[in-house]
């Protein structure tokens, strides 16, 4: 039986924050009830297929999934548990922003069988809280984590974001410290992206923001790379930290360019050779599946040399990089022949290195990743 | 034999005549007017301006090449008159096209824009009339236009350019008004074409075009005497000695005839293979009875404005060839020649008649055959006088000899004609001041308007010149030139290096006192085009390896994507395929990516 991770967009957020370009709509109860009575007709469409997989990991995404009420969460896990079996050693992560969570809800999702929270903490200043537009203050993260420990999480990750405007290269500093002292199990840090239609975007073309100092992001980077593994969380993949065994199930089916069914609108999936995305319209996502059609937009079937240059790029984010023989076993081609120009071109500059085994980024290249990856694109 | 009455009453109802307009004044769809007018074309057969047969002549709205067609007009008297318009190309660059047409012609309508009044090019126009002794019909056009003031175009018309303001025909070429006052002037004002019939035929070649089937179409204008098919032919100046195979008239179509006679215009087809072989303004003789003497003006073109055209893939090389080829079947002003550069590979060095005729070749090589190229900065050909006293013209910077062998440098120059609002006198003086050039007169042509004559180097106007009095003046200056011969001047080659290595292709020419600024402008400018690479790259501009100016591009400190977009690999693949896409257009210099802008960019500073 073939097995699948399966990502749930929940598209509602008390607030959208400043910098945010992913699919989220203000928290209404009318909306969320729309919502539910959706996703239970998509996953009605999607009964053959889920009852032919085993689901390994289950990713509930945003949006904001801990804003909605315990009622609604419940009704959500109660959706997910009629239609999809998860595999009983199945890693299954929500989402939860830093003072959207009670005990209740914690407890919900505890009974639910959810065993990872992934905790949006972004940064521990109030200051770049308040600017980046998040609804927390530095406080409730605290107060959130023992939340969750309370509720017997063993399994939790902090998304920390750098390169933030005004950040200094010491609040980044402490940021990483404090989390290191709280301990969870897992760190991802990702630097501020200026998407375009985001305010932030629009704050920074008009002068108002500025785009932090190039020198200074990658110093917040390394201090990153050099503070973390120290600590026990080793460097699994370009912007995941964790011990080993902790590292993230549910992004690792991404990063080893394998199937995911992703639910909800504007989720994303990839059945082994075709990519599909939904609509990103809540409006048009529930009004599709009315017709009793799915809410697919943008459909693609790879082609061979697609799926092979994408397998390499995505593989190429973890650290251990590509298995050559998984390679090979995949495509019946020798991933070293196939790609011979431009390994040697980039083996020759330092950004890529080669084992009997494996090939990884270097250090060098895991700076310089995208140079690398367009090396790998079909021409 | 004698003149036959049938024959001088032949010669007696034709008029040749040209219409001369600044651009945009309405020349061509005047030139429709009259074609509808006459029924040469009906209104089903008449897509918008017939004439322009190039989509880039119709999107640039000016005339590249020039056409002729024969009119039948019925006068106001009774009579059937033949009319022969000579379309005329509306550029500076093809200023040497337009005199051989003029010549092939005893009139011209002079067409002034009624809101805009007289412009440069008009002025040009008039004086190139004047000098082939022609007949000019002055039209004010647009006269429905709001801002029309048909008054001021008279007044003009009198205190500039001497013309009868009075004798004026107001016209509107879109509503078609006085298009039928303008056809009786050219019955009553224009002379008909003198020249003996019976004499050795004379006929002055004023444009040809190369037809796949059928070779050299030559466009004539019969001067003397009669050419008829199976007749032996020899041009005057280019030597060649061909069978002349067919003649005839275009009404608009090309219409095979039993000869053409005296004051005649239409096309001859004699089998010829290259249109080299049959120059503009070259004379077409009898061989067997030939005339004494060709007919004036004829010069061998030589090209202005020079340029590097390397294909972006240098598998594109024999491709590049093969349409240089087909396109100089066409154009007898086009050079070419191999050129190889350590920077951009193998292309062509290429001579152009202007920047007009620089961009028209460089657009239709790609549109026309899908090349994609780079283009190097446009030069001229600058006159090099050596110690040893060897006088040669270098076209190229590359080829520049050392400085220590030089013993005198001198460039092209040009006098430029500047019409403008007086309001804008200062600006115009500034630019040209900036442009090295020698004030030579100032003429108000109103209280409101002047014109403004300088001496420049050609150098100067080929660069942006004219874009820059454009926005100096708010759109409302016009300008033309004509070439005055070298002038002695202290010019220095300008190199640029790229993380150390001399790039050839950017080399350029440069008057010694503006080469510090333009060198620290270039290096600047190259800057910021060059992207961040992994390493840092110096860029330097120096003379006689004396560095100048010099910038850095800092290396890039890295270049990942972090974020996750939660399975939305697409997204990701797409922002990578945008990047590998961008690099693509890069050409590799040493070590360093450099984009295509980057060999533009010495065009564009001053």
């Amino acid at each position: 039986m073939k097995k699948i991770g399966l990502y749930i967009h929940v598209p509602f957020c008390v607030r959208k924050c400043h910098y945010c370009d992913f699919v989220s709509f203000p928290y209404r109860q009318d909306m969320v009830q729309n919502y539910l009575k959706g996703l239970q007709k998509e996953l009605d469409l999607y009964h053959q297929l889920l009852a032919e997989t085993r689901v390994n990991t289950i990713y509930f995404g945003g949006g904001t999934p801990s804003c909605l009420s315990q009622r609604e969460l419940s009704a959500l896990f109660a959706l997910l548990n009629r239609h999809a079996k998860a595999e009983p050693s199945a890693e299954v992560s929500v989402e939860c922003n830093p003072g959207t969570i009670s005990p209740e809800k914690l407890r919900e999702m505890k009974a639910a069988g959810v065993n990872r929270i992934s905790l949006g903490v972004q940064a521990l200043q109030d200051e770049h809280l308040y600017r980046l537009g998040r609804t927390h203050k530095s406080m409730e993260v605290y107060e959130s984590h023992d939340l969750i420990r309370q509720a017997g999480f063993q399994n939790v990750n902090f998304d920390l974001m750098f390169a933030l405007p005004g950040q200094t290269l010491k609040q980044w500093a402490t940021t990483l410290t404090d989390t290191i002292e709280l301990g969870p199990e897992h760190i991802s840090t990702y630097n501020l992206v200026f998407e375009k239609g985001t305010r932030f975007y629009q704050w920074r073309e008009d002068g108002l923001l500025s785009t932090p100092d190039e020198e200074l992001d990658l110093a917040m980077y390394q201090l990153a790379l050099d503070m973390l593994p120290p600590a026990g969380y080793r460097q699994y993949e370009i912007s995941s930290f964790a011990p080993k065994g902790w590292e993230c199930r549910h992004n690792l089916t991404y990063w080893y360019n394998e199937p995911y069914l992703g639910l909800g609108p504007g989720a994303h999936s990839y059945d082994g050779k075709t990519r599909w995305a939904n609509d990103e319209s809540l409006t048009r996502y529930l009004s599709t599946l009315e017709q009793g059609r799915t809410p697919i937009v943008n459909q693609e079937k790879l082609t061979i040399e697609l799926e092979q240059s994408e397998t390499v790029i995505l593989g190429l984010r973890t650290r251990e990089g590509i298995d050559r023989r998984r390679f090979q076993k995949r495509f019946q081609r020798d991933l070293c022949s196939l790609y011979a120009d431009s390994i040697d071109k980039l083996v020759q500059q330092g950004l890529l290195k080669i084992t009997p085994r494996r090939m990884q980024l270097t250090a060098k290249g895991l700076l310089f990743a995208n140079r690398v990856f367009i090396e790998f694109l079909p021409t | 034999m004698g003149l036959s009455l049938r024959e001088l009453e032949r010669q007696q109802k034709i008029r040749n005549f040209s219409i001369v307009a600044h651009i945009d004044h309405g020349k061509s769809t005047l030139a429709d007017r009259i074609l509808e007018h006459t029924g040469a074309i009906s209104d089903r057969e008449m897509t918008e301006q017939v004439l322009d047969t190039m989509d880039l002549e119709r999107e640039r709205g000016i005339t590249i090449k020039l056409q002729a067609v024969c009119l039948q007009y019925k006068a106001r008297d009774g009579r059937i008159y033949t009319l022969n318009l000579i379309d005329t190309p509306g550029h500076v660059d093809f200023s040497y096209e337009v005199s051989r047409s003029l010549a092939a012609c005893e009139g011209a309508i002079l067409v002034i824009d009624a809101a805009q009044g007289l412009e440069a090019q008009t002025l040009a126009n008039v004086y190139l009339a004047l000098e082939h002794d022609l007949e000019l019909i002055p039209v004010i056009n647009k006269i429905d236009l709001p801002g029309a003031n048909v008054d001021r175009v008279k007044k003009e018309l009198e205190t500039v350019l001497g013309l009868d303001g009075d004798e004026a025909i107001l016209a509107s070429a879109k509503t078609g008004a006085g298009v039928e006052e303008i056809l009786e002037a050219l019955v009553k004002r224009l002379p008909s074409p003198r020249g003996n019939p019976s004499s050795p035929p004379r006929a002055l070649i004023f444009d040809s075009h190369y037809d796949p089937y059928r070779g050299v179409v030559a466009y004539v204008r019969v001067v003397e005497g009669s050419l008829r098919p199976g007749m032996s032919i020899k041009m005057m100046a280019g030597g060649g000695i061909f069978e002349l195979a067919e003649v005839g008239i275009f009404s608009p179509e090309p219409t095979p005839t039993d000869g053409l006679s005296v004051g005649e215009v239409g096309f001859a087809i004699a089998g010829i293979k290259n249109v080299k072989d049959c120059r503009v303004g070259d004379t077409i003789t009898d061989a067997d009875n030939p005339a004494s003497e060709p007919l004036p003006g004829y010069r061998q073109i030589t090209p202005m404005v020079y340029c590097g055209l390397f294909p972006v893939d240098s598998n594109d090389y024999q491709d590049l060839r093969e349409a240089l080829e087909r396109l100089k079947l066409n154009d007898a002003a086009l050079i070419y020649g191999p050129d190889n550069s350590a920077a951009l590979g193998f292309g062509f060095r290429c001579g152009f008649l202007g920047l007009l005729h620089m961009e028209i070749v460089q657009e239709r090589l790609e549109r026309e055959y899908l090349l994609e190229l780079i283009t190097t900065a446009p030069s001229v050909k600058y006159q090099i006088t050596g110690i040893d006293g060897n006088v040669q013209y270098v076209d190229n910077p590359v080829d520049f000899p050392a400085q220590q062998e030089i013993a005198s440098l001198a460039e092209p120059f040009v006098r430029a004609t500047i019409v403008a609002p007086s309001t804008y006198v200062g600006p115009v003086m500034e630019l040209c001041q900036d442009n090295r050039g020698e004030f030579r007169n100032m003429e108000y042509v109103d209280q409101t308007r002047v014109v403004i004559t300088y001496d420049l180097p050609l150098s100067e106007i080929i660069y942006d010149f004219f874009d820059l009095l454009k926005s100096r003046t708010r759109g409302y200056a016009s300008l033309d030139y004509e070439y005055l011969g070298y002038q002695k001047a202290d010019l220095v080659k300008l190199d640029i290096l790229i993380n150390g290595e001399l790039v050839d292709a950017l080399s350029s020419i440069s008057h010694r006192d503006q080469a510090y600024y333009r060198g620290r402008e270039l290096v600047d400018k190259l800057r910021r085009l060059i992207p961040r690479q992994m390493f840092d790259i110096p860029i330097q501009a120096a003379v006689e390896n004396r560095p100048i100016a010099r910038e850095t591009v800092r290396a890039l400190k890295k270049d990942v994507l972090q974020k996750c977009y939660g399975g939305d690999v697409t997204r990701k693949r797409k922002l990578l395929e945008r990047q590998k896409e961008g690099k693509k257009r890069m050409k590799q210099v040493g070590s360093v990516e450099v984009p295509q802008e980057a060999f533009m960019a010495v065009l564009k500073i001053k």
